[in-house]
């Protein structure tokens, strides 16, 4: 064996760490189509989300009483000096038959679109005559619009959500999963009943708990709490198995022989090995909070009128006879299926990134 | 074997105790009970509610009703609900038959697709077809079961090829046997291809990456140097072994066999246990609900006991010993 020290490159020497930036760049140039379109699908309901006032071209609440359950309206190009009022147009609504909330377009008036438009990203000239680019509901109100409001709930549940119950979760599962015997015997178990709840009905049961009269915020917030409880117990017993399995580590028993405290060792070493399989499990689990929020508002529990959300924009649509006449009652079901999709390829592309071990 | 059984049926019985009791917990948060709705209506005298609360025993604290419960229980007796004023055993299983038929009719046609559709994408790795067909898989996987159901009553509605929802015609009741039972068919086609298309496309992956995984084993590449067949190797070796996890699906199926979809049962109009729960919890009418939860619950456990059972009988790898130590 040499005595002589072994060489420590200088740090001149290392390459530059690379900048955030370079680093995004580098992961979108290494990742499949899917997942790039997850991407860009996630970033225009997240932004729906957070610019809704500025993205949706009219009020959500605005009820234009003449134009019930009007139908999409087809976009024209304007030509020659007509471009002066805007490139686009449509021709506005007039009922026909009151009774069958028949339309069709009147074709005397022209409604012009405008970009950037009293601070909107795009809205007709004139607000009395709207361009309803995904039809109306059953009062009169922009569908696109609301659909963009209610971005906010379905996007946000999920993230709100998963942050709570992992937390709860990495933080039980660990402590449980380090200590071992009996402690870990009776948490266990309380997750074993957790998880055996019948978790529909149970979700059901509690969420008729909150009182209708409250503001959507604080509903949002206590489905988010319900869902969130229900949802802990399973992904603290995984992560209790992982720490069962680094409890004999070396990298733990290292830290036991330099005399670490049982709490710094479970912060400092065990908890953060298992970030990268919680953030996998945690964008896998997301679908989860939307799907559940959509459940409770379809069956008229979650999300309140006249506030949006995706799921009680869809239950206009549990009655057969408005999917028969106005189809387009079923586009929010578009919305978030493409925002759970556009979840489960995210989490199976980082799946893939993250842990090729467990990569199907 | 024998000490295996047991210790699993004593592990049941606190783990019972506690769903029970939770769900008992939550229906006692929920401001209010089976009467409030009552009390509203100026027709209805206050003592007739004050009646109808001592007669349910709502008035009593919430221990002594759970005990109560319980005690019935052990009689075998679950109860009389509230809002039918029928045996609850007898409501339960009135609709239990629709719920089992459904679920057994989605599971045969998930089943029958998935498992040859994920034995031939595996066969052909990386193909074009595997490609094509395990995207729309994943698709299928993201599109909400009962958005499916929205788009099932929409075709049903635009082709007229399929009744709009509900289990049976209302002239079901006049109908002859045959033709009865046509009529239950025909409104069962569209709910179980919905519900058997949502679970569809998880089996194929499952069974598609079992396959690969066992296709890459070293016993394979035995059976491979020795000479059999392709088709035989695919037959007797991989596809015998990737077929276990299906065996231990099979036990958890047993669960899902009564739960039902409740939302698919809602917006189809389904007249099964799903639909019936659904009701009673937003009704809380507690000994429907805490009826439904026991017999969930129970099933439940049995179908996991079963699927672990069945486990060992046909993994030679698993036995009871490494089983009870889980």
């Amino acid at each position: 064996m040499s005595a002589l020290p072994r060489p420590t490159p200088a740090f001149a020497d290392a390459p530059p760490r690379p900048t955030v930036a370079a680093r995004i760049a580098d992961e979108w140039r290494g990742a499949q189509w899917p997942a790039r379109v997850s991407v860009i699908v996630l970033v225009i309901f997240y932004l729906f989300a957070i610019a809704s006032p500025v993205i949706a071209p009219y009020d959500p609440a605005y009820q234009y009483r003449n134009l019930p359950d009007c139908p999409p309206m087809r976009l024209h190009l304007s030509s020659g000096a007509e471009r002066a009022n805007g490139l686009f147009f449509a021709y506005p609504m007039k009922i026909a038959d009151p009774l069958a909330r028949r339309f069709v377009e009147d074709r005397s008036r022209k409604t012009y679109l405008r970009f950037f438009h009293r601070g909107h990203l795009f809205t007709t000239a004139d607000p009395n005559l709207p361009w309803f680019m995904l039809g109306s509901e059953g009062l009169g109100r922009d569908l696109f619009s609301r659909i963009v409001y209610g971005a906010r709930v379905s996007m946000f549940i999920g993230l709100v959500g998963v942050l709570i119950s992992f937390s709860l979760g990495i933080f039980v599962g660990a402590f449980s999963g380090y200590m071992g015997g009996w402690i870990d015997n009776l948490i266990m178990r309380w997750c074993e009943i957790e998880m055996s709840l019948p978790q529909f009905y149970f979700l059901l049961a509690l969420a008729a708990v909150i009182p209708s009269g409250l503001s959507p915020v604080v509903t949002f917030f206590m489905i988010v709490a319900i869902m969130s409880f229900i949802g802990w117990a399973g992904f603290a017993r995984v992560i209790r198995g992982m720490a069962a399995a680094v409890r004999s580590a070396p990298f733990v028993e290292a830290g036991r022989a330099l005399g670490g405290s049982r709490i710094r060792i479970l912060g400092r070493h065990v908890i953060p090995s298992m970030l990268g399989f919680a953030a996998i499990n945690a964008s896998l689990s997301i679908p989860g909070y939307i799907l559940g929020e959509s459940a409770l508002s379809l069956l008229g529990l979650g999300i309140q009128e006249p506030a949006a959300s995706w799921g009680n924009l869809l239950s206009q649509a549990m009655d057969p006879q408005n999917i028969e006449h106005y189809p387009w009652v079923l586009i929010p079901g578009l919305f978030i299926s493409a925002a759970v999709m556009a979840f489960n390829f995210l989490g199976d592309h980082l799946r893939d990134r993250l842990a090729p071990g467990n990569a199907r | 074997m024998l000490r295996f059984l047991i210790r699993r049926l004593l592990l049941m019985i606190p783990l019972i105790l506690g769903i029970t009791f939770i769900s008992f917990c939550a229906m006692s948060l929920v401001p209010g009970n089976f009467l409030t709705g009552l009390k509203m209506n100026p027709h209805i005298s206050p003592e007739v509610i004050g009646q109808m609360e001592a007669e349910f025993g709502l008035d009593r604290p919430l221990l002594v009703r759970y005990f109560r419960w319980l005690w019935e229980v052990l009689h075998l007796n679950l109860g009389v609900s509230l809002a039918y004023r029928v045996d609850v055993t007898g409501l339960i299983a009135s609709r239990a038959l629709n719920t089992a038929i459904l679920s057994l009719a989605s599971m045969l046609f998930s089943w029958a697709l998935a498992i040859p559709i994920g034995i031939i994408v595996a066969v052909r790795q990386n193909s074009i077809l595997d490609r094509v067909l395990s995207f729309v898989s994943f698709l299928g996987m993201s599109v909400p079961a009962f958005f499916l159901a929205f788009l099932a009553m929409d075709f049903a509605l635009r082709t007229g090829w399929f009744p709009v929802g509900g289990s049976f015609s209302p002239d079901y009741a006049d109908l002859d046997m045959w033709n009865g039972l046509a009529d239950r068919v025909n409104h069962l086609i569209l709910p179980a291809a919905v519900l058997g298309l949502a679970g569809m496309a998880s089996l194929m992956r499952l069974m598609r990456s079992q396959i690969l995984e066992i296709k890459g084993a070293e016993f394979v590449r035995t059976a491979r140097a020795k000479g059999l067949p392709e088709r035989l190797v695919i037959y007797k070796h991989v596809l015998r072994n990737a077929l276990n996890p299906f065996v231990t699906m099979a036990g958890y199926a047993l669960a899902d066999l009564l739960s039902g979809a409740a939302l698919v049962e809602a917006v189809m109009n389904l007249q099964g246990l799903g639909l019936l729960l659904l009701n009673a919890v937003r009704s809380l009418d507690v000994p429907l609900v805490m009826g439904s939860v026991l017999m969930g619950t129970v099933l439940l456990l049995v179908g996991n006991l079963l699927a672990d059972l069945a486990l060992v009988a046909v993994d030679p790898r698993v036995d009871f010993a490494t089983m009870a130590s889980q």
